[in-house]
């Protein structure tokens, strides 16, 4: 351990003399409290020090002391359920500390020291084993098996290994080099975690939302971006998708965001039941969070260390899906940083490094084959919410973002405003994933996706340009056919692509029903279009009616679907009984 | 932090920062008080420490300062303010002088004005409903204990009014222990005369407490002040166990100081001139507000901030949108309309009004007539932009019936005036006006929503 003293502090940074020993990246503590740092620069004998902490009070000619590490999490049982800040800590141990509010200095492991677990071996005595192997297995959660792994690039004879109760730390066996084999593992952060084979899309992760599922897909490894003005429902959504997409674990990373949020989350997914297995939504979920008020160094910790525990379960076999709200926190907390270094400022003063850091992130999103035996297939999905600046998408972070994600969800103040939720602006959205996924949606849902997707768009497009012309010319320009349009597009719109989230059957809509009422309001339009060939009046048709089986399918729960759907088309037969 | 040194004299004065060289021992953030013959004291605060040139932020007006003369004491310490119960009905300086003929505050305690961060953890999720009379608040942006809920406001619009008759208003529960904390930051003397006039008769006048700095005042010491109320105002909430209100006008002023503080130290500026730390900064104010598991109390925040040029696109506005838990937002239309108070219920917004709704907190059906009312106003909105190109008689029958909606729904729900509406009353307001539309109108309506509204046929 080198030891050196603070020779400067200013903000989040602080510079320190001398640490000639030391290397980059590597975790000092700070002053008396032990303020937790890393050295992010040397220059002319003086290393400059990012503190993830508050540094009010930390005086010149404070001790530093360099630990020889880099910033690492531990990954191991115990993460499912967790709630961490942005560096790993556990936020209830924190306060089992410091009491209510957030004392700095303060040190907990990430994962439960004292606790045990109970490990079944599962690899052979004397094997070969190397990264990524398989030794064994622990219960993590109720059914939730956790795949204890051979760390990346540690390989040899497999030379002791016992089933038994373990905590985190004690050797469960070890290998014929010496090399001890625990139930947990560090790794860098800001490292990808490797794989034996990138693979690509080929379903969906099911969100829930109709305007995603059916529009703008998202796929599983794959990667969106969901960019909105203040209060357009970025976080409803990414909310949303923690609750009920269907992914075997969620990593929620709240980044720089609200603490009422996150206390709301914690309030409510361990009393939420995840149907698929009757089991509290919080098992499968870990947390991390770093609000707004909270150090803004921890902030651009957070978003990497969400990824690096999604990843880890990836190599397990598993499907997780991130949330990151939001990704613009993050970008800004890299422009703090580099402002502070007084690197030289890009667009709109981030630093001229942001694209690469934030394409290097999207890429650690994926479907992959695991490294080590037996082969295993998993997926880290990534949704990031981003926050531009007065609603304006021509900004950085939002543009940098759209080169490397494979869809846009964005978000429409005006709709907003109306509150038309998800306010989803459909012309301006897009996903490089429906050829991928239409596949599967098309046998989960029995019926040809990708036509009925492309009626609904044809339908929003007409409909967009009929209206324009109506406020241009008047209602009285438009012909009958042309109302009929922007009457099943109103249904449309307000039914089919509005979704509630408040409201606990439509909050999240299964993919049959949701593939249902698309093609319901197609075969209405195709309907009430051909009695107005026919001859009839749009006053003559039916569609108050039509509209009230809808909005009754809408509502309908699991079991009542069939029959709401059958009332609807009972409706559309009957659209022309006015005459 | 070791014990208090001086230094005499100054390598440099710029602005309101002094540059002192090789202040050792200097802690960021550490209290500084720079005296000089025929001159008054003054306050700063470290910035930069360094064993170098270290940078002092000097909260009171520099003009008059010599470097030559001026003498410079670390006081060793950092930021605290005075706080306790018994400060409850005095008005004290942005930085908690006495401004009332009264000794200086002892308090109960003495606490960092920087405040700590709340773990998320303990944060109780807010969800108890404040009613504040406002129908345009209570009906469709319901405000909530624990609550971030600023007035986005113009210039010359009535935010302090409005303030003033929520605080007015706002009362706890029979016998539950409330507060009021204002913070004044860089508002006219005139401006805080119309808030506390407006409270003078009110009970909640002597459970307030001023925290003024005005127009005339130093304009550095304006990043002090919110967080010397703020710090009351957590003593009271979570040691004291009352419901605290916080109203701090204007944020604005608030952002053009930590803009000029800056522009002082050379940084890089951010969007039109601002620091691209100022969501940061402002997360620090607005964060504090909230509940607690096992504690009683509650910190409500009502921040003010004036939207210059009445653009809500301004980083002013729009960063606090992005920390805070809603707008509430005044509308220079309604307002020359003489709609009292003129709120524009489409911008505004409260985050938290789920959780402070239904059955058993206001009405059952609350969402729902809320949703529908949003759903016919914003049409109406839009029906009244297209009449003004293709004319009413352009309009489809749906869109005619909204725009009189619309009209009705502004003068009659919004426009209150001063007297104050139960909740129970501004819902029954809103259903009359549902009333006047045709059932296949009400799209976000449900027919057991519609069985159930008042005066329905049973
Ligand atoms: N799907 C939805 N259903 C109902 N209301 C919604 C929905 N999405 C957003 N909202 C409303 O919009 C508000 C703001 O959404 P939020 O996700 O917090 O916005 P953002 O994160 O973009 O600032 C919510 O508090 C809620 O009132
Ligand atoms: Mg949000």
């Amino acid at each position: 351990m080198t030891t050196a003293t603070v020779t400067r502090v200013t903000g989040t940074l602080a510079e320190a003399r001398p640490l000639r020993e030391a290397g980059l990246y590597e975790l000092v503590r700070v002053g008396a409290r032990g303020l937790l740092g890393e050295i992010i620069r040397f220059k002319d004998e003086i290393a400059t020090l990012q503190i993830y902490e508050d540094t009010t009070g930390l005086a010149v000619g404070a001790p530093v002391i360099a630990t020889g590490a880099p910033l690492t999490v531990t990954l191991g049982p115990g993460l499912l359920g967790a709630m961490l800040d942005g560096v790993g800590r556990p936020l209830a141990r924190l306060a089992a500390a410091s009491g209510d509010f957030i004392a700095p200095g303060a040190s907990a492991p990430t994962l439960d020291p004292a606790r045990r677990w109970a490990f079944t071996a599962t690899a052979a005595l004397g094997a070969a084993v190397r990264g990524g192997d398989v030794l064994g297995t622990v219960e993590e959660q109720p059914g939730f098996v956790h795949r204890v792994l051979v760390p990346p690039g540690v390989e040899g004879a497999l030379a002791a290994l016992a089933s038994g109760d373990y905590t985190v730390d004690e050797p469960i066996g070890r290998l014929a080099d010496g090399t001890a084999l625990t139930l947990a593992q560090r790794w860098p952060l800001r490292r990808p975690r490797p794989v034996a084979e990138r693979l690509p899309a080929d379903r969906p992760v099911v969100t829930g939302q109709r305007v995603f599922d059916l529009l703008f897909p998202l796929a599983e490894g794959g990667a969106v971006a969901v960019p909105g003005g203040f209060g357009t429902g970025k976080t409803v959504i990414e909310h949303g998708l923690a609750r009920h997409a269907d992914a075997d674990v969620v990593v929620f990373v709240g980044c720089g965001e609200r603490g009422n949020e996150i206390a709301e989350v914690v309030q409510e997914f361990p009393r939420l039941i995840d149907p698929k297995n009757g089991r509290p939504v919080m098992e499968r979920t870990v947390l991390v969070v770093n609000t707004s008020n909270m150090p803004v160094v921890a902030r651009e910790a957070s978003v990497y260390l969400g990824v690096t525990i999604a990843e880890y379960y990836r190599d397990q076999g598993y499907r997780v899906a991130v949330m990151v709200d939001s990704l613009s926190r993050w970008a800004e907390a890299l422009r703090d940083i580099a402002a502070r270094l007084q690197e030289m400022p890009g667009e709109e003063g981030y630093p001229t490094h942001l694209a690469s850091r934030l394409g290097q992130l999207y890429e650690r999103a994926g479907r992959a084959t695991a490294a080590g035996a037996p082969t295993r297939t998993g997926a880290v999905s990534l949704v990031c919410a981003v926050s531009p600046p007065g609603g304006d998408f021509s900004e950085p972070v939002t543009q940098a973002s759209l080169r490397v994600a494979g869809g846009m969800w964005a978000l429409d103040a005006s709709l907003a405003r109306k509150r038309q939720f998800p306010a989803v602006d459909w012309a301006l959205s897009y996903s490089l994933y429906t050829d991928a996924t239409a596949a599967w949606f098309a046998d989960a849902a029995g019926l040809d996706w990708a036509a009925v997707r492309t009626r609904v768009l044809a339908l929003l497009q007409r409909d967009a340009e009929l209206r324009e012309i109506a406020g241009l010319l008047g209602h009285e320009a438009l012909q009958d056919r042309d109302r009929v349009v922007i009457d099943v597009a109103r249904m449309l719109h307000e039914h089919l692509l509005g979704q509630s989230a408040y409201d606990p059957i439509d909050a999240a809509c299964p993919v049959a029903k949701t593939g249902r009422m698309a093609a319901l309001a197609v075969a209405a339009l195709d309907a009430a279009l051909a009695a107005v060939e026919r001859g009839a009046t749009i006053d003559e048709l039916e569609l108050p009616a039509l509209r009230r089986a809808y909005v009754a399918l809408r509502a309908a729960p699991p079991d009542a679907i069939a029959a709401r759907a059958a009332d609807v088309e009972r409706a559309i037969a009957a659209l022309e009984v006015r005459r | 932090m070791i014990a208090v040194r001086t230094h005499h004299g100054a390598r440099a004065l710029i602005g309101a920062l002094a540059y002192v060289e090789d202040a050792r021992g200097a802690a960021m953030g550490e209290v500084v008080e720079l005296r000089q013959a025929g001159q008054p004291p003054r306050r700063g605060q470290v910035i930069d420490a360094s064993d170098g040139l270290t940078v002092i932020q000097i909260l009171e007006e520099p003009i008059g300062l010599a470097p030559a003369r001026v003498a410079i004491t670390l006081t060793g310490a950092t930021a605290e303010a005075p706080v306790g119960r018994e400060l409850l009905g005095r008005t004290l300086s942005g930085v908690a002088a006495p401004l009332d003929d009264l000794p200086p505050p002892i308090g109960e305690a003495l606490r960092p004005v920087w405040g700590a961060p709340m773990n998320p953890v303990r944060r109780r999720p807010p969800g108890d409903f404040i009613e504040t009379g406002v129908s345009a608040i209570d009906g469709l942006n319901t405000l909530v204990r624990g609550q971030k809920l600023p007035v986005f406001s113009g210039a010359g619009l009535p935010a302090l009014e409005l303030a003033a008759q929520i605080v007015e208003h706002a009362r706890a529960g029979a016998g539950e222990p409330f507060a009021v904390v204002f913070a004044a930051i860089g508002i006219t003397a005139r401006e805080t005369r119309l808030f506390v006039e407006r409270l003078r008769a009110s009970p909640a006048r002597s459970r307030t407490v001023f925290y003024l700095n005005e127009a005339r005042d130093p304009t550095i010491e304006q990043l002090m002040t919110p967080r010397f109320a703020l710090a009351q105002a957590e003593f009271l909430a979570f040691d004291a166990g009352m419901h605290v209100l916080v109203v701090m006008a204007d944020v604005a002023h608030y952002c053009e100081t930590l803009r000029q503080v800056a522009a002082a130290r050379d940084e890089v500026p951010g969007r039109r001139g601002y620091p691209g730390y100022m969501y940061t900064d402002l997360a620090s104010l607005f964060e504090r507000a909230g509940v607690l598991h096992d504690r009683p109390g509650s910190l409500t925040q009502l921040p003010i901030l004036t939207m210059p040029d009445d653009d809500i696109t301004h980083p002013v506005p729009d960063l606090t949108g992005y920390i805070t838990e809603g707008q509430v937002v005044l509308s220079r239309e309604l307002h020359g309309q003489g709609v009292f108070p003129p709120i524009d219920v489409l911008p505004s917004l409260s985050r938290l009004m789920n959780a402070g709704i239904g059955a058993t907190k206001t009405a059952p059906e609350h969402r729902r007539w809320a949703d529908q009312l949003y759903a016919s106003y914003a049409r109406g909105r839009e029906a009244r932009l297209m009449a003004t190109i293709v004319g009413e008689a352009g309009l489809s029958d749906p869109d005619r019936r909204a725009l009189t909606f619309a009209a009705d729904f502004e003068r009659e729900l919004i426009g209150q005036g001063h007297a104050r509406r139960t909740i129970g009353e501004t819902i029954a307001v809103g259903w009359r006006l549902l009333a006047a539309l045709p059932r296949d109108d009400l799209e976000r309506i449900d027919d057991a929503t519609w069985a159930r509204r008042p005066g329905a046929a049973p």
